[in-house]
C-alpha cells in the first residue's frame, strides 16, 4: 500500500451530513466480484442526471472544474455511515481521493479508509465550513495535509491540527499491510489460544464443515 | 474507560477476555471467536485472501450464508434479478468450499439472513466476539454477544489471523424504564431513541441497553434493539444475557451441549454490568411514554410518533440539519405540518434482519388475521430464515399472510435494499419493517417509512399509514 505522509491537493466541498455509503456507491453499481472499476459509479445518483445513461448533472460538485481533479473531499458529519461496503472506499480511491475531511465518520468506513491508504481527517464543523466557503469563493485552492505532524494548512497558510488514532496513523505513514503486521506477532495469538481453549472450551468445540 | 477490576461493565468483561495483546499505540489485538460471511462481500474477502496465498486460520469457526442478493421468489435457484448476481453466488460457493467453511447455501433448510441465522443456530453465544462484513452484525448483542460490522479488508484480517486490531470504543448505557403500552415494540423504542438523540448520537460508543423495559423484552425483540444500534451511530449494542437467553439457546445446532453447556452457562452468568460500573454517557428513556413511531424522512432520526405532524425544517436552528430535513421532505414528497397518519401508501414490506423473526411474523399475523390488504397495495412478507419460514408455516402463519393478500417469499434480504434487481419503484411509498430509510435504499426514488411489524400490517390493511391501536379498537367495536 502506498504510504501517506504528506499530500497536496484540491478539496471539493460536499457539505451534506450523513452521506451514507449507498450514496457514495449505490448498490447496483457494485456489479462484479472485484475491487476495481468502481469510480464510474461514485456518487452515481448525484453525479448523473440519469445514472443508467451516465448523463452528467452539471450542478454536482465533482462535475465542475477544477473539482473534477479533487483529491480531498470536505463533507458533513457522519460521512460514510450506513452499509459496511468497502466498495465506497475503493470507489473514492479509484476516483483519486487521498484524504477526506469531515466532523465525524461512520466507524466501519473510517477503518476501511485507513486500510486502503485514504486519510480520514476529523476537523471541527465550523473550520470545515470556512474551508468550504473559501474553496467556493476561490475554486482550485490547494490544501496541504501533513500526517507526520497531524496538521492541515490551507491556501492562506492557516494551520489546523487534527487527531487520528495512533494505530491508523502508523499504518498509513508506513503503508503497512495489517495482516502481515499481525501475523508477525503469531506467538501472542498462539499463547492466547492455548490459554483460552482451556478456559472457554465451548468456543472451540464445533462440528467441522 | 479503564474500569477497576471489581466494577466492570458487561462490555469490559467481554473485551478483557479477548485481549490478545495491547499495543503501545493504544490499539488492541482482539481475538475473534466467529466470522460470518455472506455472498455480497464475503466472496470478495475469500477471493482476495486466496489471491494473496493466505489461508483461513480457523475454518470451523467461520460461517457463510447466501442472503443479500438471492432471489426470494418461490422455486428460486442461483439466478437472481440483480445484474451479475449469479457470479456472486457461484464465486461464494466455490470460495467457501475451498476454504472449508460451513455454508448455508440456497436450498439449505437453515439458509437465511446472516443476523437471523447466527443466533438461531447457536453460532452467536453470550460473551463471544463475532464479526461480519455487514453493518448490522451488532444484532447478536440481543444474546449478549459482542458483534460488529467490518469492511472486507478487515474480514480478510479476521479470517487470516483470528484477530482484529481495533481501538476500544467508549461506553454508553441506555436505560428504558417502565412498561411498554399496547401496540408498541422494540422497533418503536429504538426509533424513539434515535429520533431524540440523532443518528450519530452514539458514534464511537458501544451501547448497553438496560432497564426494566429491556429486561421484559423477549430475546428476539432485544435483537431488534441491537440491530438498530448502528443506526444510532454505535459501534455495537449489547443486552446482558439472562435465563431467557439460556432458554433460547439450549439445544440449538451449534450451541454447546452436555458438560460443555454447563460450563458455558456458569461463565455466561458472570456476564453482567457491576452496579457500580461507570459509563462514559448514559441516557434514560421513559418506555411507558413511547407510542408507535414512523419515519418521515431519509434518516432514521427523521421520525415521529404516529400521531404527530411532520416537523418544520424552518424551526431547526442547525443549518446542516435543516438542509437535511428539507432535502428529505423533497425526496419523500411530503410537507411539514401534515400528519403521517393517513398518508396513502403503495406497498408494505415485512422482513429484514430487524423484524423478520418468528415473533415479528406472529405479531403482524395477529393484526392481519381475518383482514385483507387494501386494494392496489403490494404487500410482501419475507421470513428472516428458511427455519423461521418453516416454523411459521407449521403454525399456519403463511395462510394468514396469503389470505390477507401478502406475498409469502423465500428467505433473504430481499427488498430491504436495492441491488439492481427487484424494487418497489420510483416514488412508491412503502411502510417497511427494515432499518434504513436512506435515499434509494429500497429502489431508485422509492420512499421508505420505517415502522414496526404491527404498524406495517395495520398500514397494509388500511392502504394508508395507520395506527394499530385504532385498528384494534375498530376491530373490537
Ligand atoms: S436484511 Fe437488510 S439490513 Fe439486514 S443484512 Fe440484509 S440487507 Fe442488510
Amino acid at each position: 500500500m502506498e504510504p501517506f505522509t504528506q499530500h497536496r491537493g484540491i478539496a471539493a466541498p460536499l457539505l451534506r451530513i450523513n452521506v451514507d455509503t449507498d450514496a457514495i456507491i449505490p448498490s447496483r453499481e457494485m456489479k462484479r466480484v472485484s475491487k476495481e472499476g468502481l469510480s464510474d459509479g461514485l456518487f452515481a445518483n448525484w453525479r448523473y442526471r440519469d445514472p443508467r445513461a451516465r448523463t452528467e448533472n452539471p450542478d454536482f460538485v465533482l462535475n465542475q472544474p477544477p473539482w473534477r481533479q479533487a483529491s480531498i473531499l470536505l463533507s458533513g458529519a457522519n460521512f460514510g455511515c450506513g452499509s459496511s461496503r468497502e466498495h465506497a472506499v475503493w470507489a473514492l480511491k479509484e476516483f483519486g481521493f487521498r484524504a477526506l475531511i469531515a466532523p465525524s465518520f461512520g466507524s466501519i468506513f473510517e477503518g476501511n479508509c485507513v486500510r486502503n491508504g485514504i486519510l480520514p481527517v476529523v476537523l471541527d464543523e465550523a473550520v470545515i465550513g470556512r474551508l468550504a466557503a473559501a474553496e467556493e469563493a476561490n475554486p482550485g485552492r490547494v490544501l496541504h495535509i501533513d500526517l507526520e505532524s497531524c496538521r492541515l494548512t490551507d491556501a492562506e497558510g492557516a494551520m489546523h491540527a487534527f487527531d487520528i488514532a495512533e494505530q491508523s496513523r502508523y499504518l498509513l505513514l508506513n503503508g503497512l499491510d495489517p495482516i502481515a503486521a499481525t501475523l508477525a506477532e503469531d506467538q501472542h495469538i498462539q499463547r492466547f489460544l492455548d490459554r483460552d481453549r482451556r478456559e472457554r472450551p465451548w468456543v472451540y468445540e464445533l462440528p467441522s464443515a | 474507560m479503564a474500569a477497576s477490576a471489581s466494577a466492570k461493565t458487561l462490555f469490559d468483561r467481554i473485551w478483557d477476555l479477548h485481549v490478545v495483546k495491547d499495543d503501545r499505540s493504544g490499539s488492541t489485538m482482539l481475538a475473534i471467536d466467529r466470522v460470518f460471511l455472506h455472498e455480497r462481500t464475503g466472496s470478495i474477502a475469500l477471493k482476495s485472501l486466496a489471491d494473496q496465498g493466505r489461508r483461513v486460520r480457523a475454518p470451523q469457526r467461520v460461517f457463510c450464508t447466501m442472503d443479500h442478493i438471492v432471489d426470494t421468489f418461490p422455486g428460486r435457484g442461483d439466478d437472481t434479478r440483480m445484474p451479475g448476481g449469479r457470479e456472486f453466488i457461484t464465486t461464494t460457493r466455490a470460495a467457501a468450499r475451498a476454504a472449508g467453511i460451513h455454508l448455508f447455501d440456497i436450498g439449505d433448510p437453515d439458509q437465511g439472513i446472516v443476523h437471523v441465522v447466527s443466533p438461531e443456530q447457536g453460532i452467536a453465544l453470550p460473551g463471544l466476539t463475532l464479526v461480519c462484513p455487514d453493518s448490522h452484525t451488532g444484532t447478536v448483542g440481543g444474546l449478549g454477544a459482542l458483534g460488529w460490522g467490518i469492511g472486507s479488508s478487515e474480514a480478510e484480517h479476521a479470517l487470516a489471523t483470528g484477530t482484529l486490531v481495533i481501538n476500544r470504543p467508549r461506553q454508553m448505557r441506555v436505560r428504558f424504564e417502565g412498561r411498554l403500552a399496547y401496540g408498541v415494540s422494540a422497533k418503536d423504542m429504538i426509533l424513539a431513541l434515535i429520533g431524540a438523540h440523532g443518528a450519530g448520537g452514539a458514534v464511537g460508543s458501544v451501547v448497553e441497553f438496560a432497564g426494566s423495559a429491556v429486561r421484559n423484552l423477549g430475546v428476539e425483540a432485544r435483537m431488534t434493539l441491537c440491530n438498530m444500534a448502528v443506526e444510532f451511530g454505535a459501534f455495537s449494542g449489547l443486552v446482558a444475557p439472562d435465563d431467557q437467553v439460556l432458554d433460547y439457546l439450549h439445544g440449538r445446532p451449534f450451541a454447546p451441549q452436555g458438560r460443555s453447556w454447563d460450563r458455558a452457562v456458569a461463565h455466561w452468568r458472570t456476564l453482567l454490568t457491576h452496579p457500580e460500573a461507570r459509563f462514559d454517557s448514559e441516557i434514560i428513556m421513559d418506555a411507558g411514554c413511547i407510542g408507535p413511531r414512523v419515519t418521515w424522512g431519509t434518516s432514521p432520526q427523521h421520525e415521529i410518533a404516529i400521531d404527530e405532524v411532520i416537523p418544520d425544517p424552518a424551526a431547526e436552528a442547525d443549518l446542516r440539519r435543516r438542509q437535511g430535513m428539507e432535502r428529505a421532505l423533497e425526496y419523500m414528497g411530503l410537507k411539514p405540518g401534515i400528519p403521517l397518519l393517513g398518508q396513502p401508501i403503495d406497498a408494505a414490506f415485512l422482513g429484514s434482519c430487524t423484524n423478520s423473526r418468528l415473533s415479528d411474523l406472529r405479531a403482524a399475523a395477529a393484526v392481519l388475521k381475518g383482514r385483507r390488504v387494501a386494494p392496489g397495495i403490494k404487500a410482501i412478507c419475507v421470513p428472516g430464515s428458511s427455519r423461521v419460514k418453516r416454523l411459521a408455516e407449521q403454525e399456519g402463519l403463511d395462510r394468514i399472510f396469503t389470505e390477507a393478500g401478502f406475498e409469502w417469499r423465500e428467505s433473504g434480504c430481499s427488498m430491504c435494499f436495492f441491488a439492481g434487481g427487484e424494487s418497489f419503484g420510483s416514488r412508491q411509498r412503502v411502510v417497511t419493517s427494515t432499518n434504513r430509510n436512506f435515499e434509494n435504499r429500497q429502489g431508485p426514488s422509492t420512499r421508505s417509512h420505517l415502522a414496526s411489524p404491527v404498524t406495517v400490517a395495520a398500514s397494509a390493511v388500511a392502504g394508508r399509514i395507520a395506527d394499530v391501536r385504532q385498528l384494534a379498537a375498530a376491530g373490537q367495536g
